[in-house]
């Protein structure tokens, strides 16, 4: 209660010029790799403006109607709804409303000049991080020339994610957006060397090549004695997209607890297979896979088994017959080490085919290593974090090819990034140094004293589901999709959860009277005035539980009675009562747009 | 005025001893100007409900009118409450004391309310020791009716309209404390420190209890020249002591500087204490506390905190000696104890 005050420890006043303090705020913006206006394009939604929600989200994240379907989406564990409700905005759904609802597109694209400006650029792969290159540099005038071994371009968008999941029409569309570009296409091109690429006197060469080697386990009894009826995963996928194989035994298990086995084990169900089952491990608790696509497996019959590694293929007469499967139970030591220890027991489990889905590797065979790029741990190239070079500076590398398997997301984040390092480098500017800053506004949401441009009234309201299709028809053919996507009426409930994290609520010290209204109104007490200190110590003294120490303090300069206001930024709502709870307007409502930093701009 | 007040909470929030959470305790939306002293007033009083972890239906609020008075609604939703006539809660309050002695009431007025139309009612409840904690919200103006002087505005204050006020002010500590109070203080709207556990302190004194609440009108009196304006108030504010209500179950764990230090133990074995004792002053000295405000008037400053108490002293019950029990739960036989009782009644008169 009573504080002593060391001015010296003192938190400072937060710095709200600096467009990380407020981005931060937006915490779905901000765990999205690429940074896209989330709460701009809901309101949008909202507002029945879907095509330039689409639009937002095309300039950030390249692939609005794929990722609404199949995005790893990071935003949503980040989103503030899921701090005062149970789940968070479906955010990564309403990308896909924006997608299916918008009107036409292609004339609010950029245009790409006639006359190019003398540079040429190679891409190798043609997945997102490839694309999204071109995507930022075609409109600049690159001439670029993009080489993929597959027929068509998306890369593992086109090979790996199954069609219920996510259209062909949809891929199509999204890749032909950038194709149509005047991107220079060699596709069924397997680039075996990159030294004949850089003899080809590019300015500069992007490797977008992927993780393109799925693990096996070479060494288990038995593995290579009935080789056509045990598969890789991504090779089985890859396979069955590509209308090789149309197939598949009535019993298979799927070995793996990641996204690829759930994808492995829904296509075995489409081809044939009636007992599916999948088969980790370890506990269910560290499956890799993300939860929604668990959920979809289990509600197509599919079985998860878990603490059970695999000890044994069964062969009789070069037929498969099944797997053992140890039993073990995970044990962690002192050191919060995991060990799985066997319990001496062993199951039998029968099988046509078994899909090994335990992973994927980097390859690049293709790179020969005296092209002045250097090759660290685990025969991975060393590539700059932050502008995607190589040892070698025409070479650049973005996508899984850099820093291993990711996502589509971060395949995209990464290419909006080298984009620009390639841009600067080839205008001789420093890629570090003299990347742009992003784009940011700040505009007061006031309209009257108790009306706002944005809905203020925060309710509770619990996350809708997508409507899916009916089982019997989707099990019976891999290309009928099975969720249907949010209807306009959906759309927009879903929409009005989102608490517009992105108006932010801006403190002016000097007209603040103290009167105390702010702090007694915030429903969520945000607001404290108190003495400064230091940070730790000021955390405890808040008016509610502080604990989130990732969520930050907004502090303000000193007051006339010697404290300061202190918000915790942690679960306030955006509600806007604070602003008009005010007496003297110290405080308002502010909406913040930031846009990163795009390759030309 | 908001209309919308979103019903997310903080989700770490505890709850108190009762297992209630500082949200029941609220009340409905406030309807008064942005920045009204009486909001903290409202939020004080929570905080210190929640923090005594009074069942809501045990308690009264009991008020008249003005904006002030209104405040019943904002605050403790879930407990009883009679908004009265202006100037006439004092009544509606003994009657309702008098019915139900198990409940705790808390009169909520203003300087209009209780120094000009009511001050007849409330004198008389000092006077009869009602059990009550009796806050006035002050803010020397009749906020409700567009910023009247009211009785409490200082002499030579100045109104938003430029007026100065022409009349003396009544001082209702110095009034209460004269009038046989057995616990005064003064407080400020925009100091909860100060606020809450002085409200706490009353709610356990049995008796009357004022709290005087300096709380300023944001619309018609915080301009320059009010004396009761945030600034005025913050710049001219001098306490009788740091102030801390130690409950009877709690241990002492602040730590005291030494020597200007008092506790005051109340009926229950709770603890009054008092640091930083300001030097002359006796808080258990109706004398010395009327010449602690005096001194404080004469320097033209505002002397909060707790002024005087007297932790014993009979209140209207023990006077009357009513009944322990509501008298919406005596039954027949209670009323009508029968023809032996009347005739040994009968016979002590003759
Ligand atoms: C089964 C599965 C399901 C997935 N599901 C999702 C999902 O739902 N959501 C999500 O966000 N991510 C998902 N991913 C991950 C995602 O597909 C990848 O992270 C992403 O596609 C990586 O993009 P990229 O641009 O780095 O490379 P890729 O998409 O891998 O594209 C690389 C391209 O380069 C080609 N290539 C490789 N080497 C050469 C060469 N030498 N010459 C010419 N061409 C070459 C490849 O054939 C490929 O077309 C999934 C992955 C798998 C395996
Ligand atoms: C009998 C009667 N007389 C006059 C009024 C008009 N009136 C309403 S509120 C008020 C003054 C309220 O002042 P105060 O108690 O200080 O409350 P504040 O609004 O300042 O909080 C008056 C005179 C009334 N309602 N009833
Ligand atoms: S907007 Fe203001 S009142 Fe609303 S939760 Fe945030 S800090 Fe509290
Ligand atoms: S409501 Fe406004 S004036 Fe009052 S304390 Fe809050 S910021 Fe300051
Ligand atoms: S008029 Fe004055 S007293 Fe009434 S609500 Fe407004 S600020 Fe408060
Ligand atoms: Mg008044």
């Amino acid at each position: 209660m009573f504080v002593k005050l060391n001015k010296v420890n003192a938190v400072k006043p937060t710095n709200i010029k600096d467009p990380e303090y407020f981005h931060k705020v937006v915490d779905c913006q901000y765990a999205c790799p690429a940074h896209t206006p989330v709460p701009e394009y809901i309101r949008l939604i909202a507002a029945g403006m879907y095509t330039e929600a689409y639009m937002i989200n095309w300039e950030s994240n390249v692939f609005p109607g794929i990722l609404g379907r199949t995005c790893d989406r990071p935003c949503e564990p980040a989103c503030r709804r899921g701090r005062v409700e149970e789940e968070p905005v479906a955010i990564c759904r309403l990308k896909r409303v924006a997608a299916d609802h918008k009107g036409e597109v292609r004339s609010l694209m950029p245009t790409i000049p006639k006359h190019k400006n003398g540079r040429k650029i190679a891409l190798i792969g043609g997945g997102p991080a490839a694309l999204t290159v071109a995507r930022d540099l075609a409109p600049l005038g690159y001439t670029v020339d993009l080489y993929d071994d597959q027929k068509a371009g998306g890369g593992m968008m086109r090979s790996q994610i199954p069609a219920f999941r996510l259209p062909e029409a949809v891929l199509d569309e999204e890749v032909n957006y950038i194709l149509d570009m005047g991107i220079h296409t060699h596709f069924n091109t397997y680039v075996s060397s990159l030294k004949s690429v850089l003899n080809k006197n590019y300015d500069a060469v992007f490797v977008g090549t992927g993780a393109p080697r799925g693990r096996d386990l070479p060494k288990l009894p038995g593995r290579w004695e009935d080789k056509a009826h045990v598969h890789i995963g991504i090779e089985f996928l890859a396979s069955v997209a590509f209308e090789h194989t149309h197939k598949i035994g009535k019993k298979v298990l799927v070995l793996g607890g990641g996204n690829t086995a759930m994808d492995c084990c829904r296509t075995a169900r489409r081809l044939g297979g009636e007992s599916v089952k999948v088969v980790v491990r370890s506990p269910f608790e560290t499956m890799k896979a993300s939860p929604w696509e668990i959920q979809d497996a289990k509600r197509e019959d599919i079985p998860i088994l878990n603490n059970m590694p695999p000890k044994e293929f069964i062969v009789e007469n070069g037929k498969l017959k099944g797997v053992i499967f140890e039993h073990v139970d995970a044990v962690y030591d002192e050191k919060g080490r995991r060990n799985l220890v066997p319990t001496g027991e062993t199951t039998f489990l029968e099988a046509d085919d078994v899909i090994i889905a335990i992973g994927q590797d980097n390859a690049f065979p293709w790179i020969e290593r005296d092209l002045g790029i250097e090759f660290g741990d685990w025969d991975m190239p060393v590539v700059d974090r932050q502008s995607f070079q190589s040892t070698n500076p025409k070479v650049f590398f973005g996508g899984d090819a850099a820093f291993g398997p990711e996502n589509v997301i971060t395949a995209v984040a990464h290419g909006h990034q080298a984009a620009i390092s390639i841009d600067l480098f080839l205008q001789g500017k420093h890629v570090k140094n003299e990347r742009p800053s992003p784009m940011t506004n700040l505009v007061s949401q006031k309209m009257g004293i108790h009306e706002w441009r944005y809905d203020n009234d925060v309710v509770k309201d619990l996350r809708y589901a997508v409507p899916h299709a009916a089982k019997e028809l989707t099990l019976q053919n891999r290309k009928v999709e099975v969720e249907l996507g949010f209807d306009e009426r959906l759309g927009f409930k879903e929409a009005q959860r989102c608490l517009n994290c992105d108006v932010q609520t801006v403190f002016n010290t000097s007209r603040c009277i103290e009167c105390d209204a702010c702090a007694d109104i915030c429903p969520t007490s945000c607001i404290t005035f108190t003495e400064n200190g230091e940070e730790e110590d000021l955390r405890h003294r808040l008016n509610a539980p502080s604990t989130d120490l990732s969520q930050d303090l907004y502090v303000s300069d000193v007051l006339p009675t010697k404290r300061v206001m202190i918000k915790d930024e942690d679960v306030c709502l955006h509600c806007g009562l604070c602003a008009e709870r005010c007496p003297t307007a110290a405080w308002d409502m502010q909406q913040f747009l930031y846009n990163t930093a795009k390759a030309g701009l | 005025m908001s209309y919308i007040l979103p019903p997310f909470r903080h989700p770490d929030l505890p709850t108190n001893e009762l297992g209630f959470a500082r949200k029941d305790y609220e009340g409905a939306l406030s309807t008064l100007c942005a920045g009204c002293g009486h909001d903290s007033i409202s939020s004080a009083i929570i905080q210190a409900c929640y923090e005594m972890n009074i069942e809501p239906h045990r308690l009264a609020k009991l008020s008249g009118i003005g904006c002030s008075s209104k405040t019943p609604a904002y605050f403790l939703g879930n407990s009883h409450g009679f908004n009265s006539v202006h100037g006439r809660m004092p009544s509606v309050a003994t009657g309702a004391n008098l019915a139900n002695r198990q409940l705790l009431y808390l009169g909520v007025s203003g300087d209009g309310d209780s120094a000009s139309i009511g001050i007849g009612q409330f004198v008389h409840a000092i006077r009869r020791n009602l059990n009550i904690v009796y806050i006035v919200m002050n803010n020397g103006c009749y906020g409700l009716t567009k910023g009247q002087d009211s009785a409490t505005a200082d002499a030579g204050s100045v109104s938003k309209k430029g007026h100065a006020n022409p009349f003396t002010a009544i001082n209702m500590t110095a009034l209460a404390i004269e009038m046989g109070a057995n616990f005064v203080a003064r407080s400020f709207s925009g100091d909860k420190h100060q606020l809450i556990p002085l409200i706490k302190a009353a709610m356990n004194h049995p008796g009357f209890a004022l709290i005087d609440v300096v709380s300023p009108c944001v619309t018609f009196n915080n301009n320059v020249g009010s004396t009761k304006s945030y600034d005025f108030v913050r710049e001219h504010k001098e306490a009788t002591s740091e102030f801390d209500f130690v409950p009877e179950h709690d241990e002492i764990t602040a730590d005291y500087a030494e020597g200007s230090s008092l506790d005051v133990a109340m009926h229950d074995g709770s603890i009054i204490h008092l640091s930083k004792v300001a030097k002359g002053w006796d808080p258990r000295n109706r004398f010395s506390a009327l010449s602690a405000l005096n001194n404080a008037e004469q320097r033209g400053e505002i002397l909060t905190g707790l002024l005087f108490v007297h932790p014993e002293g009979r209140d209207l019950h023990s006077v009357f000696h009513t009944v322990e029990a509501p008298l919406n739960s005596l039954q027949e036989k209670d009323l009508c104890p029968g023809k032996g009782v009347l005739a040994q009644i009968n016979d002590s008169f003759r």
